[in-house]
């Protein structure tokens, strides 16, 4: 199985040790990774802000980065969202086609294509998740506290496997943290009241770490962690899975 | 004119008034989820209302015949708005034909939608709106803040002030039933005089001409039966074809709005009383031009129950009077763009597209997506900051070629490392009460490439 | 060209390809073991009070023992000529309204009044107590039965009434009692 890395371009410059634990993860669980070297962004920032049509070089490179291969997987559902419902190249529709549909979140590959669940992960703390919106809505990671179906969650299932770990969910289990992409910047103020309101539900349950799947929310929420002067620290889940004992 | 950002910012600017505003909104949120659990075909229901509604609006010329022909039939006068000021004519004409000077109006977004209490005061004619929160705003010259629950950006205290000064109620005495047993006094005076009511219409029926009207306080029905003259106001869309499928949105309306299992009345309006006279006035206003955009469309199958509004984490930590339209909430923001994309421009951009409005809307309208797409669509017509635009292109250009992309990446990291000052400033509005990422000292790549690459 | 003319012309011209109509399949509806119990559940919580009784004669019974105020409009035995043109003003002192009603629903508490009943539209909203007398029969699980047994054209006025009238627009505080009536009594008799 060619699995093909997608490392989100803010993850590649200021999170490396979530790409690193990615590649390692996928790795014991007898991947053939390879990390495409010209992948910069999903054109998600731009897309978001309603300038999808100026997003066309970063569509085809995606595209010419990440032709060949059996899956795509990365450690952010959104960017693997936005690719999955956005990605366009008239040039290579085919290739764009096989792209969108073979493109996973780490937990949901794990849980669903490689059907595996972790079991030498060690990581003895009290951890708060954080369902982030396009993993959980639009992925459907999770199910969702609107809808009235049969409740799972695929990183809890994977994470209720890590030894020592002490899972907690806050009030609004699913409510969104405020990043949304460019709005944390042009709706600056909500923004960081939602994100405040998110940690406070958080810090209810005096947690040690808040998890998730997607690096972008984690950075949100760590930066007003730290301006707090918090002890709470943020975590992606390829980080806690990637442990050992 | 301030912009959702701007105006947001103000409102959370009371940080401890924000947190009630949001807690009320998010307890209604919960009892909309009591109340949808309840019932385990919830997500059958909601697929029947979004077909229903699908339906309708491909066949809306054959069904709006059919509707005026039975309304006709019912002994009801049918009156034609293509746009807001024709629809507030229509009730002026009726108005000043019968000389009539006592009004009373129930809920109805589309008269707030065409500003018609405003335009009936600029001819000298006044309006007492009747259902309790909006008679309170009114009282305070205030839009209503929210589609069901008008004055929900007031604390109890508010209202006690505005009753004092209106209603000479006791000062300080907060109590909120002292306070609604007030306006109950203060508005039966008025529905006993009324000559004339102004009603909203929930659904109207097609295969019967005739129309429903949902309340919790009895006013539409206390307006309605007591006066000589009743007018229905009614965009087109709130039509359907068939009275069985009132089961269908009636048990979806009060459940998502409120958490209710009904609204109080449902009331099922087919014939003038004797010696009285009903209109209905149906309105366009730029609804049939929706009708043919493709990716916006979905937005008429709006049945108004606002539980989009108390789900969204934007709205409820910066009020409806951010949106500064009369349907504010996410459904606003995709309507109000049809109307006035320039004023509105900003509207679609109020959402971290979390997509939780979609999931509770009861007729499956496509809310998040549709805020993407008009984010498009409004950026093509040009109705973007020139600042932002400026970003964007910039950060498309170097995004889109790789080198570029791990020059610029590893500049930054860079600055942020030894010249740090050069970002952590107060105009930069992640820094302003956020910290920078700590910068590594490799990218991933670059860790890559010297550990992994064969 | 009229308004009419212009909006049908850019309904014609904008509408969407035909999309099919549904009709519910009611098999996948909520049903209650005890309709009785289920409608007496809803109806308490929603402010109302419900009372059973065995016959007409002791709905009778049980009405007269109820404190109804001094003006009592009994629209289901004699009752006054011309209520049906009785001004808002003279009605707005009726303490007590007792009115006939049709099909009750179990799943929301409500019950359906058509003008036929209520004589006057004014009637079961301006009172200040209302007492709705149904039959246990007329009970049905959802609104889907509902609207299967009833005509909403019937009459000029029919109306789904389902507790007191209430309020919640003042901080979110209910308030039994907005503009109609305080009290809401639902008299349901078993035999028919």
């Amino acid at each position: 199985m060619k699995v093909a890395l997608f490392i989100p371009c803010y993850i590649d410059q200021f999170y490396p040790q979530v790409g690193q634990a990615t590649l390692e993860l996928l790795t014991k669980l007898g991947c053939e990774v390879d990390f495409p070297l010209n992948q910069t962004c999903c054109g998600q920032p731009m897309a978001n802000s309603g300038f999808a049509a100026a997003s066309k070089d970063c569509d085809k490179n995606f595209v010419r980065n990440f032709t060949g291969y059996d899956y795509i997987v990365g450690p952010s559902g959104s960017c693997v969202l936005h690719v999955k419902e956005h990605l366009k190249d008239d040039k290579h529709p085919e290739e764009t086609i096989h792209i969108r549909k073979h493109i996973y979140e780490l937990s949901e590959f794990i849980v669903d294509v490689l059907k595996k669940e972790i079991t030498s992960a060690v990581f003895p703390h009290k951890v708060g998740l954080h369902n982030s919106c396009h993993g959980q809505r639009g992925l459907g990671l999770s199910s969702m506290s609107e809808r009235v179906l049969p409740a799972f969650s695929k990183p809890e299932q994977l994470l209720s496997k890590v030894k020592g770990i002490q899972l907690v969910k806050p009030v609004r289990n699913d409510e969104c943290c405020g990043f949304g992409g460019t709005f944390s910047v042009f709706e600056e103020a909500l923004s960081v009241k939602m994100g405040k309101d998110r940690i406070k539900q958080h810090e209810a349950n005096d947690v040690e770490y808040i998890t998730g799947v997607d690096v972008s929310c984690l950075m949100h929420i760590e930066g007003i962690l730290k301006r707090q002067g918090s002890k709470i620290k943020t975590i992606h889940i390829a980080e806690i899975l990637n442990t050992e004992a | 004119m301030k912009d959702h950002a701007t105006l947001a910012e103000a409102f959370i600017q009371d940080e401890a008034r924000t947190n009630w505003h949001d807690e009320t909104l998010w307890f209604v949120r919960q009892k909309r989820d009591k109340a949808a659990h309840g019932l385990p075909e919830w997500e059958q229901l909601r697929e029947w209302a979004s077909q229903i509604k699908n339906h309708t609006l491909s066949h809306m010329d054959s069904y709006l015949e059919e509707f005026e022909r039975n309304a006709l039939a019912n002994g009801v006068q049918v009156h034609w708005a293509s746009d807001a000021a024709e629809h507030n004519r229509i009730i002026h004409d009726i108005i000043k034909k019968k000389g009539i000077t006592r009004i009373v109006k129930s809920k109805s977004m589309l008269t707030e939608e065409c500003h018609l209490n405003h335009y009936l005061e600029e001819q000298g004619v006044e309006v007492v709106d009747t259902d309790l929160g909006e008679r309170i705003v009114q009282f305070r010259h205030e839009p209503p803040s929210h589609i069901v629950l008008p004055a929900i950006h007031l604390k109890k205290q508010d209202v006690s002030d505005t009753f004092h000064e209106y209603l000479h109620t006791e000062k300080g005495n907060n109590d909120p039933t002292y306070l609604t047993r007030a306006a109950r006094v203060h508005l039966r005076e008025k529905f006993i005089a009324s000559e004339l009511a102004i009603t909203g219409v929930n659904f109207a029926v097609a295969e019967t001409g005739g129309f429903v009207v949902c309340t919790n306080e009895g006013n539409a029905d206390m307006g309605t039966h007591a006066a000589n003259v009743h007018i229905a106001c009614m965009g087109f869309e709130k039509l359907i074809p068939k009275a069985s499928h009132l089961s269908v949105f009636l048990r979806l309306l009060a459940r998502s709005a409120t958490g209710q299992p009904v609204t109080t009345y449902s009331s099922h309006f087919h014939k003038p009383k004797p010696g009285q006279e009903m209109h209905i006035v149906i309105v366009d206003n730029g609804r049939s031009n929706i009708l043919g955009k493709a990716d916006f469309r979905n937005a008429l199958k709006c049945i108004r129950c606002a539980a989009c509004f108390n789900t969204c984490p934007v709205y409820r930590r910066s009020g409806g009077f951010s949106y500064h339209t009369a349907v504010a909430g996410p459904i606003g923001s995709i309507l109000n763009p049809n109307f006035d994309p320039k004023k509105y421009a900003d509207l679609p951009f109020a959402s971290s597209l979390c997509g939780s409005c979609s999931n509770v809307c009861p007729v499956k309208i496509d809310i998040h997506d549709q805020l993407w797409k008009w984010r498009q669509e409004l950026t093509k017509a040009g109705h973007v900051p020139l600042m932002k635009k400026i970003m964007m292109k910039g950060m498309a250009f170097v995004l889109g070629r790789p080198a570029l992309y791990r020059f610029s990446g590893a500049s930054a990291r860079w600055v942020l490392r030894y010249m740090p000052f050069m970002v952590k400033f107060k105009i930069n509005p992640w820094y302003k009460q956020r910290e920078m990422p700590a910068p590594p000292k490799q990218s991933f790549r670059e860790w890559y490439i010297q550990n992994k690459k064969k | 060209m009229s308004s009419r003319d212009q909006i049908f012309s850019a309904i014609r011209k904008n509408k969407p390809a035909a999309v099919p109509g549904v009709t519910p399949d009611l098999s996948v509806v909520i049903g209650y073991p005890d309709l009785l119990s289920q409608f007496s559940t809803v109806l308490t919580a929603i402010g109302g009070s419900c009372r059973e009784v065995a016959s007409a004669e002791d709905a009778k019974q049980f009405i007269a023992s109820l404190d109804k105020g001094t003006f009592v409009i009994d629209t289901t035995a004699e009752h006054p000529s011309g209520l049906a043109q009785l001004s808002p003003a003279a009605l707005a002192s009726v303490d007590t309204a007792i009115i006939r009603g049709g099909v009750a629903v179990a799943e929301n508490g409500s019950i359906w009044v058509t003008e036929n009943e209520m004589v006057n539209r004014l009637l079961p909203f301006i009172a200040q107590q209302l007492i709705l007398i149904i039959n246990e029969k007329d009970l049905v699980p959802t609104m889907h039965q509902a609207y299967e047994r009833i005509s909403i054209n019937e009459t000029g006025f029919g109306v789904f009434i389902a507790g007191p009238s209430k309020t919640a627009d003042i901080e979110q505080s209910l308030v039994i009692g907005a503009h109609g009536p305080c009290g809401m009594v639902a008299v349901i008799v078993r035999e028919s």
